[in-house]
């Protein structure tokens, strides 16, 4: 019995140290999201500004960048999935990475052969396991994402996409003697609330200039009083030419893009984070509570037990002196 | 008298924004400056350039700004960059440091750009480049 008691008492022990680990990631991960949201907010202002001059932009120049045109026959498409660098994130992981299996097969159904570009330790190490071939891997920052990480993405990716423009028919590499790729995907989680996080797929290019709040703007005009007259196209000067500046202007917005997607996916993951770590350390605390019963049971029965064998010794011996 | 409405956004936040009266900045064309009611533009800003914002008390902002736009609309100027940093804000000391880092890095793309962008941090602060 005794020996029963210690093993109990050690392992209250060590769920004990185990909750203050959870809880120790809670907070931190509390303490993340905060920085992430503001970090996401941070970066609103020139993510309106780039889209509202790309769309100036869009009504002046003619459109046939290759990153705008649609290509015959798509073969190959790269998908850029954004995954945690860490684990004890709930189900963060397994959801992005599902999210991303629906898409694949969508792409294989299309007829298009999926390339595979890999953000975050956790996808390298699930497509690793299940030897999946990777194209190239990120790591090491899945969640304080600098634009810097972005920018060496997205030139990947560009790059890879401008190599896919000479593919021939047959599948061959094309002028440029690099396999391309025709279409760009992302798969991220959309960071909708502290309590919903939604794993998303969206292409990328070729591209769809989002219009992001167009109707604000006008208000926006109207509440300062400006007398924007917004119904006739404003005509603009372009130093240098419109379609030069679309060549310099597409990739940044590609780049902004994934940089906006890391931001959402890093305010994601610690919010995950932070609910995993959360329930951890309750259903931690609850083992704890339940194997200090059972030990005080224990416990209390040896007493019993030890007080039963003494008043039963001292009976005895009552009873043998009695007997003299 | 009128003024611009000027914002300075760059990737990661927006590091400045306010009235002014006036803005220089260099184009992959050439040196430009906006006044109140110049027609609408769109510019590419040269590499390794510096952007000066009069604001309306009459100070003289210089930003360093790499891979920037340069957008004047009838609302006013904004300045997109991918990082931007004001004059006041820049440690010369390190500026000269990466610059030596990167010249003698050689000639491949990305040690140009890294001496072109520590040289207009350095011209923005006041210094020989």
């Amino acid at each position: 019995m005794a020996g029963n008691l210690r093993a109990l008492r050690r392992r209250i022990r060590s769920t004990k140290s185990t909750k203050k680990i959870f809880s120790a990631q809670e907070l931190i991960a509390g303490a993340r999201i905060v920085r992430a949201q503001a970090r996401v907010e941070a970066s609103k202002p020139y993510a309106r500004e780039i889209t509202r001059v790309l769309s100036a932009l869009a009504s002046s120049a003619s459109l046939d960048h290759p990153l705008l045109t649609e290509r015959e026959n798509p073969r190959r498409a790269a998908v850029l999935v954004i995954t945690s660098d860490r684990g004890f994130a709930g189900s963060y992981n397994v959801n992005v990475l599902r999210r991303t299996e629906e898409l694949l097969s969508l792409l294989r159904q299309e007829g298009k052969e999926p390339v595979l570009y890999v953000v975050g330790r956790k996808g390298e190490t699930y497509y690793r396991f299940r030897n999946r071939e990777m194209a190239e891997t990120f790591t090491g920052f899945s969640e304080q994402p600098a634009y810097t990480d972005a920018q060496e993405v997205g030139r990947a990716l560009i790059d890879v996409f401008t190599a896919g423009e000479d593919d021939d028919e047959t599948g061959g590499a094309g002028a440029d003697g690099v396999l391309g790729v025709d279409e760009l995907h992302i798969v991220y989680t959309e960071f909708r609330s502290l309590l919903a996080q939604v794993p998303v797929a969206k292409r990328m290019a070729p591209l769809e200039v989002e219009e992001v709040e167009e109707f604000d703007y006008e208000r926006e005009d109207r509440e300062a009083g400006r007398t924007a007259d917004s119904g006739v196209p404003t005509s603009y000067e372009f130093e240098p030419s419109a379609e030069s500046l679309l060549d310099a202007l597409l990739p940044k917005y590609v780049t902004t893009r994934i940089y906006a997607a890391m931001l959402e996916s890093a305010a994601s993951e610690s919010a995950s984070r932070r609910r995993a770590m959360k329930s951890a350390s309750d259903n931690a605390e609850e083992l704890a509570k339940n194997l200090a019963r059972q030990a005080n049971q224990i416990r209390q029965a040896d007493i019993t037990q030890e007080i039963s064998e003494i008043v039963g010794g001292s009976d005895a011996l009552v009873a043998a002196n009695a007997d003299d | 008298m009128a003024t611009l409405q000027v914002e300075l956004v760059a990737v990661e936040r927006t590091i400045w924004s306010g009235e002014a009266s006036m803005v220089i900045a260099r184009t992959t064309e050439g040196e430009l400056g906006v006044l109140p009611g110049h027609a609408p533009l769109l510019g590419q800003l040269a590499d390794g350039g510096v952007v000066t914002i009069r604001t309306t008390e009459g100070e003289d902002l210089v930003v360093a700004a790499h891979g920037g736009f340069l957008s004047v609309s009838q609302q006013g100027v904004s300045i997109l960059a991918e990082t931007a940093e004001i004059s006041r804000e820049i440690d010369v000391e390190r500026a000269r440091e990466a610059l030596r880092r990167a010249e003698s890095e050689g000639d491949d793309p990305e040690a140009l750009a890294a001496a072109r962008r520590a040289q207009s941090r350095l011209r923005a602060a006041g210094q020989e480049a």
